[in-house]
């Protein structure tokens, strides 16, 4: 894949014409096209670029300002200079840094698992769904199907299934396979389940997505190498170490990598049902949830800010990691 | 698609390989049957344990319990909560692959002083998820809540699809534009009527991707919007299972509501729908 990563790219484009003063009449045409293309170039990438930089920019730099303040919202009192208080009050005053921390912990609980189950099942299903085989594509609609789901109806459908009376899908067919001894958990509400409720779900719902990913990386895997293994009589497991495993390298390290971001992005799942789901609030709440909840649920917006600033920091940690891990192998 | 395996596949192979997939797509369809299955049922059918998959009393009930109970002032309207959907959906979608493609062209096929520098802030701004801009989007613009401007509007211009759009442009051959700038097309012209009727494998990925987001949108509208009147479908949903007491059969029915937009775009566009996901991974 051609990278186009900026130390890549192509350097300042030094042919361009020699800048030519507006008042001079005659210039080749040429060179009339060049200096259009300064002006067509800058017009055509403004609307875009403004936008992000509105949107995305300026917030940004906004919340590291708001997180250096005392905001609240709604109140009559000025915002007033708090420096780095935010940041102290996030890590050690007690009453803020636990529901912090324990949601720092949380998502880390849930990156932790997912990220590994979720590859290695999306690996699984990848090689089961790389066959030619009649009808393949319909099998491979239904396990990305799920990924076309938002998230607030996944989160009811689950809140369904994971009821907590015998009624419930989960409950019911446990009391069935174990002739009444199990079966009236309260899977949401329940603190010791209520994370591995929220990681089965977010799986069913994401797994497709990297399945569809490593199903594009296999299939780039020549089927020479393949038939070569057969030839030197490599059984289905030494193929799948020494041809398989090396030749999605790359893609298994990426997908692995994205999905430790999205997992630190969880929230329309964790939201949904704690507000009306009946799940535990201190067992779930991520970070988000709980930037959320502060600027919002407490008004608090220099909190927030300041725990949004920490989980950007966070995030793109990840991210720089990916694109470092990553490189070498998308590199042409 | 070519597929390798390798093996020679024998008849008791290949059955063997169509009942591993079948046993565990049913398990993985259990949820979308229960869904479908439950919007079908009285409501005090759902909540029933396993007796919950069994196709009993089967109705459309709910749907028509749905569009009615939610029609009136103090509920809100099903169909306006669609129509704010589609309506945000559709502006996002437009108007994004719009703006970022001109972008992505600009940055990636006009010469320009400067352009490295401007592409390099886009990649840069790439890094930043919505999350982490969404408390200080919300306090700046508290004034606009419950709008469907704000609901919008920050979300056409977009990092990552004029990434997308830039990686596909990159691999159109420059002879292209040269021909047709021999014929006397500006940059504008080149673009619109060469590069983008030549791009519409990356136009329809970036469109689904978008969609999709945009369609499932939730974090957003839990902070902006708390008018029912601009209330978009996903969190009207949140709010319709919140209801107490709940009314299983038609919450499962307003589901179903939900996602089926998505999953006719689904059906017809699956193709794009695996591309644009394959390739925003192979060159994210």
């Amino acid at each position: 894949m051609k990278s186009v990563e900026p130390a890549h790219a192509a350097p300042p484009a030094r042919e361009k014409a020699p800048p030519v003063t507006a008042a001079e009449p005659a210039r080749p045409a040429r060179s009339v096209r060049r200096n259009r293309d300064w002006l067509h170039g800058l017009l055509m990438s403004t609307p875009a670029v403004a936008g992000l930089i509105a949107f995305v920019g300026i917030p940004f730099g906004y919340a590291v300002v708001l997180s250096f303040y005392n905001v609240r919202l709604g109140s009559p009192l000025a915002p007033t200079f708090f420096g780095l208080e935010q940041y102290r009050r996030l890590f050690t005053d007690p009453d803020l840094s636990g529901p912090f921390l324990r949601a720092l912990l949380n998502n880390l609980t849930f990156a932790v698992v997912v990220v590994p189950v979720q590859t290695a099942l999306a690996l699984g299903l990848a090689i089961l769904l790389n066959r030619k085989l009649k009808a393949i594509g319909v099998f491979r609609s239904l396990f990305f199907m799920p990924v076309v789901f938002p998230m607030a109806l996944v989160a009811v459908i689950w809140r369904l299934i994971l009821a907590r009376s015998d009624q419930g899908m989960l409950n019911s067919a446990l009391h069935t396979v174990s002739f009444g001894n199990w079966g009236a958990v309260d899977w949401l509400g329940d603190s010791a389940t209520a994370m591995a409720s929220i990681i089965v779900l977010s799986i069913w719902q994401g797994v497709g997505f990297q399945m569809v990913i490593l199903l594009a990386g296999l299939q780039q895997i020549p089927g020479e190498l393949y038939e070569a293994a057969e030839l030197d009589r490599a059984s289905r497991w030494q193929q799948f170490r020494h041809v398989t495993l090396p030749g999605i390298r790359g893609t298994l390290v990426f997908v692995a990598m994205l999905t430790s971001v999205l997992s630190f992005r969880v929230f329309d799942q964790v939201y949904v049902l704690i507000r009306g789901g009946g799940l535990d609030e201190d067992a779930a709440r991520t970070v988000m949830y709980q930037a959320v909840t502060t600027a919002f649920d407490q008004n608090n917006v220099g909190q927030a800010a300041a725990i949004t600033v920490v989980f950007f920091l966070i995030v793109v940690a990840l991210t720089l990691i990916q694109r470092r891990v990553v490189r070498p192998d998308n590199e042409d | 698609m070519s597929t390798h395996t390798g093996l020679t596949r024998t008849p008791l192979r290949r059955f063997l390989d169509y009942a591993v997939l079948s046993v565990l797509a049913f398990i993985f369809a259990l949820p979308v049957i229960y869904l479908f299955m439950g919007s079908l049922k009285p409501s005090d059918e759902v909540l029933n344990g396993l007796s919950g998959f069994l196709p009993t009393h089967l109705s459309f009930d709910n749907y028509t319990a749905v569009l009615d109970s939610l029609d009136s002032d103090s509920t809100g309207y099903f169909w306006r909560f669609m129509g704010i959907s589609l309506l945000l959906a559709f502006v996002v979608v437009t108007g994004g692959l719009f703006v970022n493609s001109m972008a992505a062209y600009g940055l990636s096929r006009l010469k320009w002083r400067g352009r490295n520098a401007v592409f390099a802030l886009v990649l840069l701004l790439m890094l930043v998820p919505f999350e982490s801009v969404a408390v200080p989007l919300f306090y700046m613009f508290n004034g606009r809540r419950n709008t469907l401007f704000i609901q919008a509007i920050p979300f056409i211009a977009n990092a990552f699809s004029v990434y997308q759009f830039h990686t596909f442009f990159r691999t159109i051959p420059p002879s292209i534009e040269e021909a047709a700038r021999l014929d006397g097309a500006g940059p504008w012209r080149t673009f619109f009527a060469i590069i983008v009727p030549m791009s519409k494998p990356a136009f329809a990925s970036v469109a689904i991707l978008t969609f999709l987001t945009q369609w499932g949108s939730f974090l957003w509208p839990v902070l902006m919007v708390s008018d029912p009147s601009v209330r978009p479908l996903p969190l009207e949903m949140s709010v319709f299972q919140a209801q107490l007491p709940p009314d299983w059969g038609q919450i499962l029915a307003f589901g179903v509501l939900l996602v089926l937009p998505v999953l006719i775009v689904f059906a017809f566009f699956q193709r794009w729908f695996v591309q644009g996901v394959a390739s925003s991974a192979v060159k994210g």
